[in-house]
Parts: C-alpha cells; sequence; structure tokens
C-alpha cells in the first residue's frame, strides 16, 4: 500500500515537474522572434545574430532540461522507494 | 516502458569495473573517426581535385573560422580541441540513428567533457589572474557574496553537462514512449499480426520516422554545436 501510494504521488510530481517546460517554451519563442526581426532589419548580420540566438535559446533551455532531469529521477531512479 | 528510462547496459566486466554500452559505442566513435581522418586526407593536394579533400577542408575552415571569430585569434590553438569536441558529440549523437544508444544520452559523458571544460576555464582563470586573484576574483564586488560566486562557478559545467544530456536523452525517452504508444494503438485495433517471435505492428512503420528527423537529426547537431560553443565562449571569457 505504502509502495503504491509512493509510486502514484511520484509520477504525479513528475507531471507536474514538466509544468516547467511552459517557460523555455515562451522564452526561446520570443528570442527566435527577436532575432528574425532583427535579421530583417539587417540580413548582413544574419550569421552574428544567429550565433548569439544559438547560445541565449540554449541558455533559456535549462530550467526545462533541470525539470527534465527532476522527472526522469522520479520516473526511473526514484529515491522515495528506498527509504520505505 | 521499463527498457526506455533506464541506462546504459552493462556489456562485459574487467575484475569489477563495468564497461558499459556507451563506452563500447565511444570505442566504435574513435575508430569510425580515425578511420573517416585517414580517408579524407589521403593523397591531399595544394589545388583540390577530390571531393573528400574539398569536404575535409570545409569542416577544417568552420571549426577554424568560429573558433577565430568566438575566442579571438590568439587562441587558435584551442582548434583541434574544438574540433574534436564537435565530430564526437555530433556522431555520439548521431548512433542513434543506426539502432545504438545515442553516446550523450549518459549523463557520465556529458559530465566528463563538462569537467574538462571547467578545468580548462579554471586554469585559463588562474593563468590570467595568479593563484591569489583567481581566489580574491570569488569576493568580487563584495566580500560576503562568496558562497554565490562558488555556486555560479560549478553551476556552469553542470548545467553544460544537463543540457547536452537532457536533450539527447529526452528526445530517447519521448521516441520510445511513441513506439510503445503506436504498437498499443496497432494492436487496439486490430492491425498488429505476429509471426513466432516476430511482431509487426502497421502504425509503427514511418510515424517514428518523423521524429526522429527532429529528435536524432536536427538536436544531436545543435546540441552538439551549442555544447562546442559554450566550452569556447566560458574558455575564451575565462582568459579575458
Amino acid at each position: 500500500m505504502g509502495k503504491a501510494i509512493v509510486l502514484g504521488c511520484s509520477a504525479i510530481g513528475a507531471g507536474l515537474a514538466m509544468i516547467a517546460g511552459i517557460g523555455p517554451g515562451i522564452g526561446e519563442g520570443y528570442a527566435v522572434g527577436k532575432t528574425i526581426e532583427a535579421i530583417a532589419r539587417q540580413p548582413e548580420a544574419k550569421g552574428d545574430c544567429t550565433r548569439t540566438m544559438f547560445i541565449g535559446v540554449a541558455m533559456a533551455e535549462s530550467t526545462g532540461i533541470y525539470a527534465f532531469v527532476v522527472a526522469l529521477i522520479l520516473l526511473f531512479a526514484n529515491p522515495f522507494i528506498g527509504q520505505l | 516502458m521499463n527498457d526506455i528510462g533506464n541506462g546504459p547496459k552493462v556489456v562485459f566486466e574487467i575484475g569489477k569495473i563495468q564497461v558499459t554500452e556507451t563506452v563500447v559505442i565511444g570505442w566504435l566513435i574513435i575508430v569510425a573517426v580515425t578511420i573517416l581522418c585517414l580517408w579524407l586526407t589521403r593523397g591531399l593536394k595544394k589545388v583540390p581535385e577530390k571531393k573528400r579533400q574539398v569536404l575535409a577542408e570545409m569542416f577544417v575552415n568552420f571549426v577554424n573560422n568560429t573558433v577565430k571569430e568566438t575566442m579571438g585569434p590568439s587562441m587558435m590553438h584551442f582548434a583541434p580541441y574544438i574540433g574534436t569536441l564537435l565530430i564526437y558529440a555530433v556522431l555520439g549523437a548521431l548512433v542513434s540513428l543506426i539502432g545504438l544508444r545515442s553516446m550523450t544520452a549518459d549523463i557520465n559523458v556529458t559530465a566528463t567533457w563538462a569537467l574538462m571544460t571547467f578545468a580548462l576555464i579554471t586554469f585559463y582563470k588562474v593563468k590570467h589572474n595568479g593563484p591569489l586573484g583567481y581566489v580574491k576574483s570569488f569576493g568580487q564586488p563584495v566580500a560576503f557574496i562568496f558562497p554565490l560566486n562558488i555556486i555560479s562557478e560549478i553551476a556552469t559545467p553542470a548545467s553544460m553537462a544537463f543540457r547536452l544530456f537532457g536533450n539527447v536523452a529526452g528526445g530517447m525517452v519521448i521516441t520510445g514512449l511513441l513506439y510503445g504508444a503506436l504498437g498499443a494503438l496497432s494492436s487496439a485495433v486490430g492491425l498488429s499480426f505476429e509471426a513466432g517471435s516476430f511482431g509487426f505492428n502497421v502504425f509503427q512503420v514511418g510515424i517514428p520516422a518523423v521524429l526522429s528527423v527532429y529528435f536524432d537529426l536536427f538536436s544531436g547537431c545543435i546540441q552538439a554545436y551549442i555544447f562546442s560553443m559554450l566550452t569556447m565562449v566560458n574558455v575564451g571569457a575565462a582568459n579575458e
């Protein structure tokens, strides 16, 4: 019984953790949109803009990746089962 | 479902050391890259005649230009390291296209590379500021910010390792889940056939390949590029 509750709550927790995916989604969309605006205004700076955008997007993605790692740990390497 | 999220399998053991799938695939990639290099650079001419020399020059020029633009001409000796990192990370992700497990979907690999970057950053900071200046730089701009600076110093390699691992492993998990869901859907509609030990599900044909183009091809190449880019930016910033 205790194990079932822990497993169920872990699954819910993993789902809740992935709500963090909203943030990087909005942020990356915003960054890419602004980059396209900049390239449209100044097409010759395309290389610089794209490179900077990729680094920024990778930075913005970190929070989503952390949430994903937490979800993975909860689903596949659950630390709470061992404490029962 | 259960084999999706598990770590790499242990292939064989030497004493107490467990050699996993990841390491063996890494060896295979090293052999493949060595053979590729030997083949690409055979019979070089001053004016390229063969297509493979043009290809090799394109890659070397790309790496050289990127390093020069991001780190400056004084750091050009980093180009071979960055090129190695780039081609190893790209092939490590793309190896999933031929049915093997992605090498970068193992946190040990990405954490090792991030530690190498961390060592380089620390080396250049110490070289640039001197050992005492390096310790002092943690107390900038005010002394009580010391612990926060240490956390931000550790956060750089940790976030780099998790980013590469998370992207590749995430693609692997999503493709695996979709594969399982399509199999369940096929057997629910009755389009699943079994002949002995060989099962065939109609919906599993073609549909996962579309996702695979994004998660394996696009994401693998972009994340490898971003990893080497972040290495260049961080090491370059440490030397300023």
